[in-house]
């Protein structure tokens, strides 16, 4: 283990696989995609096997789960928001599952990589554009078109708009990539300061306490953050999802 | 890291050019990956995991409903024999009210009728008894003036000798009664 803290993210093959010259390599990211998906899969399906009407504490973190993503959408969409409840529920489960468990030591965390957090929000825009469309048809273009705005300044607003929903995937995307790189960073980087002061004598340990407090309390911190981006994500996929279902301002 | 690199040392050297999430040789990989996993994570959600919390969610709702519905259903149950008893306590007693009122009036009926009786008795004694006592009276009263003839004969027939006839001393009896009156 080297003390580089870029390492935690350099990706390895497991399974190598290569189509037509392109690669395809089963990876250290695809086992934890596979992990993450597995975990709150079997989470989610054997805390509600008994379909307790009286619910035990697991079960009632699956439904906390469930109720606290339909909450959510309900309030950022309109009931009208509630068809894509599968989709805003896997994604925060997804999230938060692979950041919970970017957690462990030496474990992979699957959204620390742009790409990752790229295509889940390239999803939630796809489905605001198709769906948009198809429920609105062209009138779905007033989402760039405030009411209420001087004709004059309108090519300017409308400009703003179409840039501010373009930068949407990639805000998205960003915010979560760069919170879980940088809090794994920050981490690797104090407690690489604990080992190579410790390494340098008595003093040297003395003053690894300071690093070492520091990395405790980032530990803490990163756990809220691992929640934070979970919920922060599918909070603005349901405020999306609200511009696909009513795309007057 | 969790899985030795495989490939990590021969990019050793070239993790230090490319930073490993901006690095597009990657790319491919991780998003046929994730597609799939996701894909299927999203099918699991959609089709068994949350169809069933939903439906857990569901029933128990209903089943507070209904249990709010039966304690709703027994406390106008309850309202009503409430009631009920109320009326029917209001009517027993106005009932014994009656009763008693009745009673009260019966004994009281009783009680006049003996009284009207006793004082009838009483009053036909009373009578009974001054009829006699003016019979009695009347008797001695009509014998005084036997008695008085027969002593006025025996004082004549002392004073005198002689007798008188019975006849004559009615008479003088009679007329002096008549004139001492």
């Amino acid at each position: 283990m080297s003390n580089n803290p870029i390492e935690q993210f350099q990706l390895s093959k497991l399974i190598p696989i290569e189509v037509g010259g392109v690669d395809f390599s089963f990876t250290n990211s695809s086992l934890f995609m596979v992990a993450t998906v597995a975990v709150a899969s079997a989470f989610l399906f054997l805390t509600t096997s008994n379909r307790g009407m009286v619910p035990g504490r697991m079960q009632s973190i699956s439904e906390m789960g469930y109720e606290f993503v339909a909450a959510m959408l309900r309030d950022g969409a309109g009931s009208g928001g509630m068809r894509f409840f599968p989709m805003v529920f896997s994604l925060f489960m997804f999230v938060l599952v692979a950041n919970l468990l970017g957690m462990f030591p030496y474990f992979f965390t699957v959204t620390s990589h742009i790409i990752v957090t790229f295509v889940l929000a390239l999803l939630v825009i796809g489905t605001v554009v198709v769906y948009g469309f198809y429920k609105h048809g062209l009138s779905f273009l007033k989402l760039f078109v405030p009411s209420g705005v001087p004709i004059y300044l309108m090519p300017l607003v409308v400009f703003i708009e179409i840039i501010s929903f373009l930068s949407r995937p990639i805000s998205l995307s960003v915010r979560l990539f760069a919170n879980m790189l940088a809090g794994h960073i920050t981490l690797k980087v104090f407690a690489g300061f604990v080992t190579s002061l410790g390494a340098m004598g008595a003093l040297g340990i003395g003053g690894a306490i300071l690093p070492l407090v520091m990395a405790v309390a980032l530990t803490g911190l990163e756990f809220l953050v691992a929640f934070l981006q979970a919920y922060v994500f599918a909070v603005l996929t349901c405020m999306y999802l609200n511009d696909a279902l009513h795309p007057g301002h | 890291m969790f899985v030795t690199a495989a490939y990590a040392a021969g990019a050793e050297e070239a993790a230090e050019i490319a930073f490993p999430p901006f690095d597009s040789t990657t790319f491919a990989s991780q998003i046929l990956w994730l597609v799939i996993t996701f894909g299927l994570f999203y099918l699991f959600m959609s089709r068994v995991v949350l169809p069933r919390i939903g439906s857990i969610l569901e029933t128990r709702r209903d089943r507070i409903a209904q249990d709010l519905n039966e304690a709703n259903r027994l406390k106008e149950e309850a309202d009503q024999a409430f009631a009920t008893y109320e009326q029917e306590l209001a009517e027993a007693r106005s009932k014994a009210h009656e009763i008693a009122q009745a009673a009260r009036d019966a004994a009281k009926a009783d009680a006049d009728a003996e009284r009207a009786r006793v004082e009838a008795d009483v009053a036909g004694k009373l009578e009974k008894a001054e009829a006699e006592i003016a019979l009695v009276k009347n008797k001695a009263l009509a014998e005084v003036d036997t008695i008085a003839a027969e002593t006025a004969a025996a004082i004549v027939s002392q004073l005198v000798g002689g007798t008188v006839t019975k006849a004559k001393l009615n008479a003088a009896v009679k007329a002096a009664a008549e004139g001492g009156e």
